[in-house]
C-alpha cells in the first residue's frame, strides 16, 4: 500500500525528490524544500493516498556527523482512512535554516514548528506566531543544537548571594543558635 | 530572668502545637507524586504525625512540600508560592530532583530548589521511600520544636535586631 504512495510521488514530482528509501516498510522521501508545500498538499488531496494527518514533526542536527547539510526537518504523515504512512524529510543548510510553514495545511504544525524553532532555531516562513513554546523568552540560544554547551545554565531566578552563603556557613552545625547579623 | 523563663516556656508550647498541626501545600510536579500519595494512604498514614491535611492554597498552609523536578521556568512560580505561605513556614525538598536536580543535568532543570527558596529538610531517593519521608517529617518536627526552621530563625534574628535597636536608643537618651 505504502509503496504505492512512494511510487506515485516519484512519478508526480520526479524533479523535486532528492532520494527515496524504505526500511522494512517505512517509506521515506527526501524532498527539496521549495516543493514542500506543494507535495504535502498533493499527498493530502489525491484520492487514493489521502495522507490527511500530520502525526509528528521534528528536526535533526547532524553537526560533526559527516552529513551535509546540517539540519533535517522530518514530517510523519498518516492516512486515517487508508491506514498507511509516509515520512518526508527536508534538508536545510546551516547558514539558511528556513523552510515553508505547514500551518495552512495542518493546524497542529503551528505548535510543532514553534517547538522546532525553540529547540533548533529553524525558522518557518509564513508561520503566524513563531515564538518559543517550551522555554522562556529570556532564554538565549537553541538547546538541542549540538553546539549548545550542555552545562550552560540560564536561570530565571536565584536567591541573594548572602542567603546562600549563610546556608553554606550553617551546614554541619545546624543546632547552633541564631545570631544577630548586621 | 522570670520573664525570659516564662516566654521560653510559651515558645516551647507554641512550637509543640505547631509541629503537630502542619498544614501542607503539595507542589507536585513529577513521578515522586506517586510516592507522595502512598504517604497519605492507610499503610504509611502521615496523619499519625499531624501533617495529613493538604491545603490547595498556599495562604492556608505552613509547610511546602516540593515533590519532583523543578525546571528553571518554574522558578519564579515556586518563589511566589513560597512567599504566599504564612509565617512561620517550612520547606521539605522531596526526592533528589527537588534537592539537587537528580540525574537531570541540562539546560532546563534547576539544580536544586535551594537556589530559589530556603529548604529545611532534604529527602534523598528516586523516589524516596515513604519511611524516608516520615523520617524527614520527624526531623522537621524536631527542628520546629527547637526553633531551627529557616523562617523561625529569620524571625528570631529580626527580633534580636529590634531589641538591639531599642537598647541603642535607650543608651543614647
Amino acid at each position: 500500500m505504502s509503496h504505492k504512495a512512494l511510487e506515485k510521488l516519484r512519478q508526480r514530482f520526479s524533479s523535486s525528490i532528492v532520494e527515496t528509501h524504505d526500511f522494512r516498510g517505512d517509506d521515506t522521501a527526501v524532498i527539496q524544500r521549495e516543493a514542500l508545500v506543494e507535495v504535502v498538499s498533493w499527498l493530502r488531496e489525491v484520492h487514493d493516498l489521502e495522507l490527511n494527518m500530520l502525526t509528528d514533526m521534528t528536526a535533526v542536527d547532524y553537526l560533526q556527523q559527516g552529513h551535509e547539510p546540517r539540519f533535517e526537518v522530518v514530517y510523519h504523515l498518516y492516512s486515517v482512512a487508508r491506514k498507511h504512512r509516509l515520512r518526508l524529510k527536508v534538508q536545510l543548510a546551516e547558514e539558511d535554516p528556513v523552510v515553508d510553514s505547514l500551518c495552512e495545511q495542518f493546524k497542529i504544525a503551528n505548535w510543532f514548528e514553534r517547538e522546532i524553532w525553540d529547540m533548533y532555531g529553524i525558522r518557518f516562513k509564513g508561520h503566524p506566531n513563531l515564538k518559543r513554546i517550551l522555554l522562556y523568552e529570556e532564554f538565549v540560544g537553541h538547546p538541542l543544537r549540538k553546539d549548545y554547551p550542555k552545562e550552560r545554565r540560564q536561570p530565571l531566578l536565584r536567591r541573594p548571594e548572602n542567603e546562600i552563603a549563610e546556608v553554606l556557613a550553617r551546614r554541619g552545625k545546624a543546632r547552633s543558635l541564631p545570631t544577630a547579623t548586621e | 530572668m522570670g520573664l525570659e523563663f516564662a516566654t521560653g516556656r510559651l515558645a516551647d508550647a507554641v512550637n509543640w502545637a505547631r509541629k503537630f498541626s502542619l498544614f501542607q501545600y503539595p507542589f507536585v510536579t513529577a513521578c515522586c507524586g506517586m510516592e507522595y500519595m502512598a504517604l497519605w494512604g492507610p499503610r504509611y498514614d502521615v496523619a499519625r504525625f499531624g501533617a495529613e491535611f493538604p491545603r490547595f492554597s498556599p495562604r492556608q498552609a505552613d509547610m511546602l512540600m516540593v515533590v519532583g523536578t523543578v525546571t528553571e521556568r518554574q522558578g519564579p512560580i515556586l518563589k511566589r508560592i513560597y512567599e504566599q505561605i504564612t509565617e512561620p513556614k517550612w520547606v521539605i525538598s522531596f526526592g533528589v530532583c527537588a534537592s539537587s536536580g537528580g540525574f537531570y543535568q541540562n539546560y532546563a532543570t534547576m539544580p536544586g530548589i535551594d537556589h530559589v527558596i530556603p529548604v529545611d529538610v532534604y529527602i534523598p531517593g528516586c523516589p524516596p521511600r515513604p519511611e524516608a519521608v516520615l523520617d524527614a517529617l520527624i526531623m522537621l518536627q524536631e527542628k520546629i520544636q527547637t526553633g531551627q526552621g529557616w523562617s523561625q530563625r529569620q524571625y528570631q534574628v529580626e527580633q534580636e535586631r529590634k531589641r538591639l535597636d531599642r537598647q541603642q536608643t535607650r543608651n543614647a537618651r
